[in-house]
């Protein structure tokens, strides 16, 4: 009976195998592939002969010398820190006070539904539509605008870079706020009630309660957000393609959009868009390093969590050898 | 003092709501404008582009749309296709590998496990270009296949059912299984599957819209109009073809979104329970 255990572990292979092929083929293999393609001569619509570059870092330099490529990645982090600052204020806010019990608000169920909603409509959908929302001269934007006051007569906002960013931003803040509410809810709520009862007892006030308790207590899935939001802003590629096609003068170009662009139009610069993606892959590594650097330290209590987890799992697994 | 240590003040309360209405009109605003000027003409759109109600250029609107090159019919199909074939080797995939960590011993598990958390956080940009080169080189674009089969490694998917797996499926059950003589693959299908739909439904969902939503890989991939999916048809709309149709053009985004409304609106009650539970990588 005891060898039981031992006789089956070649399932556990044969029912993980698929996804190892799956992962081989359609992604370590290409991951190996675009490094290659790196550091060689590969362009053309349809490269012929390929090979490795003299310098093989001459794809990597002429990338990292690109001014283009530069100012894509340093729109990439605008868009992004423009659109996640009041994407999480906004949704903390939120999370705030759909957790607080003596709010009683109503409707809760219907707020999260209608704020969620926008992150489950096709992105590129979402940016022509705001591209048809914004149009020029006449257009639903322009003509509110007016009615209200603010404009004294309609504006063209896609021949404007800086407006351009914003409204990319914006689209993103609008897809992603509802999504990061409902992340920051369920955190809240998986806090201990221990923790809030002892601060009423203390005769916290809700917002005391909120920067000395529930805050604090979020940290590690704030983190998880930023890490999470950061490797998908940092690709950013749907909105700003289709919203103005990285433009007006580049000003909506994204990391992802000049790699696009290298790769599948002009020159056909395969092995300078896979030195780029490289590069982007390499900082997108190194920021969810440090990010997860911050949260090694202050969560012990996960960790001591997780072992006494283990050693719940050890002690049964001993009981049931004993029983056996 | 104790008064508004116990209760809410009414002011606060009110700021909160009117807040929360001012989201929810900036949250169906967009898509309202679009299903009215669906229904309007371009003369009256220019007129004034915001409407509350509907006009009677549906029809008008229709014709125009569908007689240049998008395409909704065939871009839903196709969208079906690849989303609904993804999904399904998705979630059975995953319940699989997941099977394989939670049920059996072997000597890797545990460091697959890990390498399965690590591959969650490979961004797509760093494998697009080689696997690009890889379908170019065996003749596979414009077809769906590539879109399809990578999706059997999902590990995203294969992390959250094996959060699920753990505490619901007993390894008792998997033993007595095995005592009335089931084989392994007949275990899996017959008592694992059943007990994971909860969360096999949950993921579904998810794989379902994320594939549907895609538009990278398949407008590098497709570029025959015939293959295009949802997403890259939209891009049609903005071509010169439309170029004043207002009313067309609106009309083409609503039918693309009116599938992920269905979907939305009937299953949101488990999609915002979904997102709830981390299923969903931003």
């Amino acid at each position: 009976m005891k060898k039981k255990g031992f006789s089956y572990a070649k399932w556990g292979y044969i029912f993980a195998a698929p996804f190892m092929i799956a992962f081989a083929i359609f992604m370590l293999y290409p991951v190996i592939y675009t490094l290659f393609i790196g550091f060689t001569d590969m362009k053309g619509m349809i490269p012929d002969s390929v090979h490795i570059l003299e310098d093989p870092l001459g794809n990597f330099k002429s990338i990292l010398s690109d001014a283009l490529f530069k100012k894509s990645l340093g729109n990439t982090f605008k868009m992004w820190i423009w659109n996640f600052i009041p994407q999480i204020g906004l949704a903390l806010l939120l999370a705030a006070w759909f957790t607080n019990d003596r709010m009683k608000l109503k409707g809760k169920g219907f707020f999260k539904v209608i704020f969620y909603m926008p992150n489950i409509i096709t992105a590129a959908t979402v940016a022509m539509l705001f591209y048809s929302l914004f149009s020029y001269p006449k257009g639903p934007i322009n003509d509110i605008l007016i009615a209200t006051g603010v404009l004294k007569e309609s504006y063209n906002f896609a021949v404007d870079g800086k407006a351009a960013q914003m409204t990319v931003a914006f689209i993103q803040f609008w897809m992603w706020y509802g999504y990061t509410m409902i992340v920051l809810i369920s955190g809240i709520l998986g806090i201990s009630p221990d923790i809030f009862e002892a601060a009423d007892i203390d005769g916290a006030s809700g917002f005391q309660k909120f920067i000395y308790v529930t805050l604090p207590n979020l940290k590690t899935i704030m983190l998880f957000t930023l890490v999470t939001s950061l490797i998908g802003g940092l690709q950013m590629f749907d909105i700003p393609k289709l919203y103005l096609d990285g433009g007006p003068s580049d000003a909506t170009r994204t990391a992802q959009i000049f790699i696009y662009k290298k790769a599948f139009s002009g020159a056909y610069m395969y092995n300078e868009a896979a030195a780029a993606s490289i590069i982007l892959f390499l900082i997108i590594a190194v920021f969810a390093a440090i990010l997860f650097y911050m949260l090694r330290d202050k969560d012990e209590a996960a960790l001591h969590k997780i072992i006494k987890a283990q050693e719940k799992a050890y002690k049964k697994k001993m009981k049931e050898q004993e029983g056996k | 003092m104790k008064k508004g240590r116990t209760g809410q003040s009414p002011i606060g309360t009110a700021l909160v709501y009117v807040l929360c209405i001012l989201l929810t009109i900036l949250s169906i605003f967009p898509f309202w404008t679009m299903l009215m000027n669906a229904t309007r003409s371009t003369y009256e759109i220019q007129e004034r582009a915001v409407a509350l109600l509907p006009s009677t250029y549906f029809m008008n609107n229709l014709n125009i749309l569908l007689g240049k090159a998008f395409n909704p019919w065939r871009g839903f199909m196709n969208s079906m296709i690849v989303a609904g074939c993804a999904t399904l080797l998705a979630v059975y995939f995953s319940t699989l590998t997941a099977y394989a960590i939670v049920i059996y011993d072997w000597k890797l598990k545990r460091a697959f496990f890990t390498f399965i958390m690590a591959v969650m956080m490979i961004p797509q940009t760093v494998v697009t270009i080689g696997f690009y080169q890889m379908i170019y080189k065996v003749g596979l674009q414009n077809n769906f296949l590539p879109l399809i089969l990578p999706s059997i490694a999902a590990s995203s998917t294969v992390f959250f059912m094996k959060q699920y797996m753990e505490p619901s499926l007993s390894k008792e059950i998997i033993q007595s299984a095995r005592i009335d003589g089931a084989g392994e693959f007949f275990t899996f299908n017959r008592i694992a599957l059943p007990i994971m739909k909860p969360a096999i439904a949950t993921q579904g969902i998810f794989c379902f819209v994320n594939t549907w939503n895609a538009l990278f890989m398949p407008m590098v991939l497709l570029t025959k109009k015939e293959m295009y999916t949802m997403p890259i048809m939209v891009s049609l709309l903005k071509g010169d073809i439309y170029r004043t149709e207002y009313g067309s053009i609106y009309l083409g985004l609503t039918l693309t979104v009116l599938p992920l409304f269905v979907v939305y609106f009937l299953l949101s009650k488990y999609i915002i329970a979904g997102v709830a539970l981390g299923s969903v990588k931003g």
